[in-house]
């Protein structure tokens, strides 16, 4: 299998989703990822964890992930199951969480726009094309730095082979 | 080339002589800052790095302020494995308990964070400490554990958006009303990446905890960090608080802004910014009648002496309306010993309310104040997003300290003109 080709469906939500909601407050008296996926969308949409599998899409409109700068939000999303977040943008400290622990996020404000909730999409990591029901679709490169941390496996690798040089 | 106080800062801790916009550079921390609820994920991420030993034991700093005083047996655990680290490390600036309180305005109090330094913290709100002219902002857990291990971070500089304001403050208006006005001129990802460098006479004559509030609510707008030149004031803090040295950095008179942003204070009223974003604000005057169930003075945004003399200032001989729960949360143990000394803590027990410890409690729904479905409250955090402070239902209203005293005594929001 490509590990660079993601196939699933899709999970649409609009702008401004804040981490609060990806995963409230009260279930971060715990940091198992296990557990805070079955909580993911807990609030906005409680169907979310127990019928997401794995190799799905996000998908978003501006602003993903604003808010508290909690880690518990990408872990909870990628140990749901998630491979790829796609949005028109995203908030700051969420971007570098999800680099970090190896979650890719894809900006493209066309994809955002037309593709739509339960529909299935195949995303391709390496050039960052998108294919849905409603076209074909183009996010923007990610960031050379970025596409490093993914490569090492996300942060701890990254500062392990980079900077500790073990 | 001339640079912002952003740029300077950052330069300065990436051993250059400048920076601009966009680079990626690797920078030195001054102070690296978690929490119980981010902590025990970066450690667990500075156990996997390998290193052994945090890379100073004096700029590590670790605050238990989220779930305590331990509101259930998962959160004792947590608190519990923080605390063994931070023994285990020797760090020297671990606060729990007694010594503890929310931990932005506990490390400026105890001057553990100064102008010029480079602040990492994981929690969001780490960009309080702009207000005494430091670069200081939030990153996840991974990223702090990574600074626990090396002691640097990488950083993309970003543009900064100047903000200017200008005129004379209305009465009841503060830096609260100041931030959420500009929140909601910008719009909760109007500052994404940015700097934001508020100046002007206004801020010049804005008192050290009202630019804390500003600073506090940059995060917000989307902004990476919200910074203010140090002056006097800055200097006066720090003289009570510190005996290190520091270094003052200045934005050039024609550094690069990406954006300049003139405000007229003038015309603006108390805000309250209505659910579900802080960018949602309306004047106090416009609110029209929404009724209340309970209010919240305190956390990381109001909670320091000030924002409580301000809150004594209105319930001095008042009472809560009936039926409304007053819960007021003093920034830290210091703080609460003040209030107590002027008589203040006596004036809220007077009006009927709760004074709880100091620690970060129902600002995001984690105890102390959690609100039920169909509840509304006012409160002088800084987030209403859904079910911030409990069901998903509820409602939260932010505001200032003198409105929302006044909206517990009124029983609906409203600004002390109405008493």
């Amino acid at each position: 299998m490509d590990k660079m080709r993601v196939e699933g469906r899709i999970w649409k939500f609009g702008d401004d989703v804040d981490t609060d909601v990806i995963i409230p407050a009260r279930y971060l008296n715990v940091s198992a990822e296990d557990e805070l996926a079955k909580n993911c969308f807990a609030d906005i949409r409680p169907e979310f964890a127990t019928d997401v599998t794995a190799g799905d899409i996000l998908v978003a409109g501006k602003n993903f992930g604003c808010g508290s700068s909690r880690e518990h939000a990408p872990l909870a999303i990628k140990a749901a199951g998630v491979r790829v977040i796609i949005a028109e943008s995203f908030a700051r400290i969420f971007y570098r969480n999800a680099f970090n622990i190896g979650l890719p996020l894809l900006e493209a404000v066309e994809a955002s726009k037309g593709l739509s909730d339960g529909e299935r999409g195949v995303v391709d990591l390496a050039d960052g094309r998108i294919e849905g029901v409603g076209g074909v679709f183009q996010a923007k490169p990610i960031p050379d730095f970025m596409a490093q941390l993914i490569a090492a496996g996300g942060l701890v690798e990254y500062v392990r082979t980079m900077k500790i040089g073990r | 080339m001339p640079m912002t106080i952003t740029e300077k800062i950052l330069a300065a801790h990436a051993g250059r002589d400048r920076v601009s916009p966009g680079e990626l550079i690797e920078a030195k921390v001054d102070v690296a800052l978690a929490n119980d609820i981010t902590a025990p994920l970066a450690i667990k991420v500075f156990g996997e790095i390998g290193v052994g030993k945090v890379f100073d034991t004096d700029r590590v700093v670790l605050v238990a302020d989220h779930f305590v005083p331990n509101k259930d047996i998962a959160s004792a655990e947590q608190v519990k494995f923080v605390r063994e680290f931070a023994r285990e490390q020797g760090l020297k600036n671990y606060f729990e308990g007694g010594q503890s309180g929310v931990e932005h305005v506990i490390l400026p109090e105890k001057g553990l964070v100064l102008p010029g330094q480079l602040v990492i913290g994981a929690d969001s709100h780490t960009c309080t400490y702009g207000a005494l002219g430091a670069f200081s902002t939030g990153v996840g857990s991974t990223d702090l554990g990574a600074v626990m291990a090396t002691g640097e971070i990488w950083l993309k500089v970003p543009p900064t958006i100047s903000l200017r304001y200008e005129g004379s403050l209305r009465p009841h208006v503060g830096g609260k009303d100041l931030i959420l006005h500009t929140i909601g001129l910008l719009g909760v990802e109007g500052a994404l990446y940015c700097a934001m460098e508020f100046s002007g006479s206004v801020i010049r004559n804005l008192p050290m905890h009202q630019r804390f509030t500003m600073s506090n609510m940059a995060i917000e707008a989307g902004g990476k960090n919200g910074i203010i030149e140090p002056d006097e004031t800055t200097l006066g803090y720090e003289a009570e608080r510190t005996s290190e040295r520091f270094e003052i950095f200045r934005s050039d008179p024609d550094a690069d802004y990406d954006r300049v942003i003139d405000i007229d204070v003038s015309d603006i009223e108390p805000q309250v910014a209505f659910p579900h974003l802080p960018s949602n604000v309306r004047a106090v005057s416009q609110a029209g009648n929404v009724p209340i169930d309970q209010v919240v003075i305190g956390s990381c945004t109001n909670g320091w002496l000030d924002d409580l003399r301000d809150a004594a200032r209105v319930l001095k001989g008042k009472k809560a309306s009936a039926g409304l729960r007053l819960i007021i949360m003093p920034g830290s143990p210091l703080i609460y010993k003040m209030a107590m000394q002027e008589g203040i803590l006596e004036t809220f027990l007077e009006a009927g309310a709760v004074i709880g410890p100091p620690c970060c409690g129902p600002c995001l729904g984690g105890h102390m104040g959690v609100l039920a479905s169909g509840e509304r409250a006012v409160a002088t955090t800084n987030r209403n997003f859904i079910g911030r402070m409990g069901h998903p239902e509820s409602e939260v209203y932010l505001a200032n300290p003198l409105v929302a005293a006044a909206s517990a005594v009124l029983g609906r929001i409203g600004g002390p003109d109405e008493l």
